[in-house]
């Protein structure tokens, strides 16, 4: 409450019909200076003016959220770039020695480490291949419950969000667990399935976790799950802006379903996908909860995707902070340069008329 | 929102028999996509209730024969921590509604400021919202851990606090924002010619009609707070008794990673609790949800 009665006198007025805090009070009216019929006014009053005159208001408001905001955030991102040209490592943040400026010997150095390509190469493909299949399955899902009746279509929509509201943590370990070697249900599934579907009594014991290819599979599995209640509830509100009579339209052309998605509805959601498109790549490439729970909380070295690759750079012994800055620096700018196209799409959108 | 009627077939010239068939594939289909999204669910509610026996069983079932409290009980009586479950509870609920009334307060002021202001910087204020709030978490937190150990902020709540209220405020300001435009200035011009203040003002019009707003982002920033790992993991990470839920459901699977039912029964007790209070308030939070991405 401090901060909002600070900031009292820059509650919002409407330009042209400011009053000036002047009350009409003459008890305590006092005129020692005739010259001057000012009113007495308090000192809140005359703050209250001079942040009005100015056009303070906004700025004034703004200064708890710019602080939290720039300490907490931006300040420790600035910090990772400047963390990754030091040789910060234990001596240092026990404060045994001073960190030194090393140039670039930290990107050197994650240049070199084969471990660095292999972690961004699972990071890429990752994220190549569950991107388009969100997308694909969530637009299926949304063309679906557009076509439901209202009780289905909530019923369905809302059994899809839980999906999505599950804590990644709970995903993760309800993950391991169906693909538990020893008792999962995938693998008995699996065995059940009949051997021109892929299914047999090879499958019964068979390891998720244990090599990236498997381990990655599960995870492909459980961030569709996630992201596509998302997509689908997103292109569901997009599709029904579109008015009917395109469809109709469409139709009475001779369009089947295909080519009216394609020639109607694609084209006009173009917007939407492609924002969905930028946000799903920027939460896939930069997974770390639960790729860090299914492959086995940093056991698995060769399995480490660039955030993990970057975490277990400073948080397993011996801590390299500076090495794991750099990391993270590259890690945040191909995260930037996707943002960047993601913030073109929403202003194209008008996001910030 | 209109609402348009589900465009099926016009009806004209088609037999019912094919309407309905199409409406009971259509139907089926459904179902299976709200399967395939409850199973991990269900199946994690089921094994919670199952005995050992029932767990490695050859042949899985759906619903537990026997179904047993044991699990649970392994959970609230604290056989692997040493601490019960209400503990962790208690640490995430604490944390998490500090930061939700923390990032409501600042959020508030901040979308005014961009709701109802016109003022130079706005534009680029909310670009830099947009981009501030897609920065990798796991990149901020190496240099976070160096700051916070500095200022022993390390396996403190105080610490989780701080940072949760930092990464909730960008979307809630920029979903508060959005609710902030839309109240209509003659309402406050209106207000404001009856001679209300602009604290009356505040209190009596943008506050009723922002409130509604401030419901919806109180969600989100509690079921981003509660389900939060990277910095829990991180910044709590030798004090067993301060572990919030999340993490504990971890640690838990991390230290015996064979004992399915009691897993699940952590992993329950952390989940219905997002999950119920997500179901209350969906059908708000499914209008703000899209809001971002649509063009409302």
């Amino acid at each position: 409450m401090v901060t909002s009665s600070h900031s009292r006198p820059g509650t919002p007025s409407p330009a042209g019909s400011t009053p000036p805090g002047r009350k009409p009070d003459g008890s305590r009216h006092t005129t020692d200076r005739p010259v001057r019929p000012a009113p007495v006014l308090s000192f809140r009053q005359r703050v209250g003016i001079w942040i009005r005159k100015r056009g303070l208001g906004p700025y004034l408001l703004l200064v708890p959220a710019t602080a939290v905001i720039g300490v907490l955030i931006v300040w420790p991102a600035v910090q990772v770039g400047l963390f990754s040209f030091q040789n910060y490592g234990l001596m240092q943040i026990s404060g045994v020695e001073p960190s030194q400026w090393i140039g670039f010997a930290n990107y050197s150095q994650i240049l070199h480490d084969p471990e660095f390509w292999s972690s961004l190469k699972i990071s890429l493909y990752f994220a190549v291949i569950v991107v388009p299949l969100t997308l694909i399955i969530g637009t299926l899902v949304g063309l679906l419950l557009e076509r439901l009746g209202p009780r289905m279509r909530t019923f369905v929509s809302v059994s899809a969000l839980l999906a999505w509201a599950t804590p990644a943590v709970s995903a993760s370990v309800i993950f391991a667990w169906l693909v538990d070697p020893d008792g999962g249900v995938v693998d008995w599934a699996l065995g059940k399935l009949p051997s021109w579907l892929g299914g047999g009594a090879s499958w019964a014991g068979f390891s998720w976790t244990n090599a990236p290819l498997p381990a990655y599979t599960v995870l492909t599995v459980m961030l569709v799950w996630t992201g596509f209640p998302f997509i689908a509830i997103t292109v569901l509100a997009g599709l029904r802006t579109l008015p009917p009579e395109l469809h109709e339209a469409a139709r009475v052309d001779g369009a089947g379903p295909w080519r009216d998605f394609w020639k109607v509805t694609f084209p006009l959601l173009r917007p939407i996908f492609l924002v969905l498109a930028l946000l799903s790549t920027i939460w896939d490439f930069g997974m770390f909860t639960q790729a860090y729970i299914i492959t086995g909380q940093l056991g698995n070295r060769d399995e480490y995707n660039l955030g993990l690759y970057e975490y277990s750079q400073a948080f397993t012994q011996p801590p390299h902070y500076g090495l794991a800055s750099a990391a993270a620096f590259v890690l945040t700018i191909i995260l930037l340069i996707v943002t960047v196209g993601y913030v073109r799409a929403a202003i194209k959108q008008g996001a910030f008329a | 929102m209109t609402s348009v009627p589900v465009s099926g077939h016009p009806g004209r010239g088609i037999r019912r028999f094919n309407r309905a068939s199409r409406k009971a594939v259509l139907n089926l289909l459904g179902l299976l996509v709200a399967l395939f999204a409850l199973f991990p669910v269900l199946w994690m509610i089921s094994t919670a209730f199952k005995p050992p026996s029932e767990i490695f069983s050859l042949t899985p079932q759906p619903i537990p024969l026997h179904p047993t409290l044991s699990n649970f009980q392994q959970v609230f009586s604290g056989s692997v921590i040493g601490m019960p479950y209400w503990n962790f509870l208690k640490n995430s609920l604490f944390i998490t509604l500090v930061a939700v009334a923390l990032s409501s307060l600042i959020g508030l002021l901040a979308a005014i400021a961009l709701g109802r202001f016109k003022f130079r910087f706005r534009t680029t204020y909310l670009i830099v919202l947009l981009i501030v709030q897609l920065l990798p978490q796991q990149a901020l937190v190496v240099s976070l851990f160096i700051d916070f150990r500095k200022l022993n902020l390390l396996d403190s709540l105080v610490g989780l606090i701080l940072v949760y209220t930092a990464f909730a405020l960008p979307v809630t300001i920029w979903m508060l924002r959005n609710f902030a435009a839309t109240v209509p200035k003659d309402l406050e011009e209106a207000a404001a010619i009856d001679g209300a203040g602009a604290w009356t003002r505040f209190w009596r019009i943008l506050l009723p009609l922002i409130s509604p707003g401030l419901v919806s982002t109180s969600v989100f920033a509690f079921i981003f707070a509660y389900n939060e790992f990277v910095f829990a993991l991180t910044f709590l990470g030798t004090d067993t008794a301060k572990f919030t839920l999340p993490l504990y459901v971890e640690y838990f699977y991390g230290q015996n990673s064979t004992n399915w039912g009691a897993i699940m029964a952590s992993s329950t007790l952390f989940t219905i609790p997002v999950l119920a209070f997500f179901l209350f308030t969906q059908r708000r939070l499914a209008s703000g949800l899209v809001a971002g991405a649509v063009k409302g």
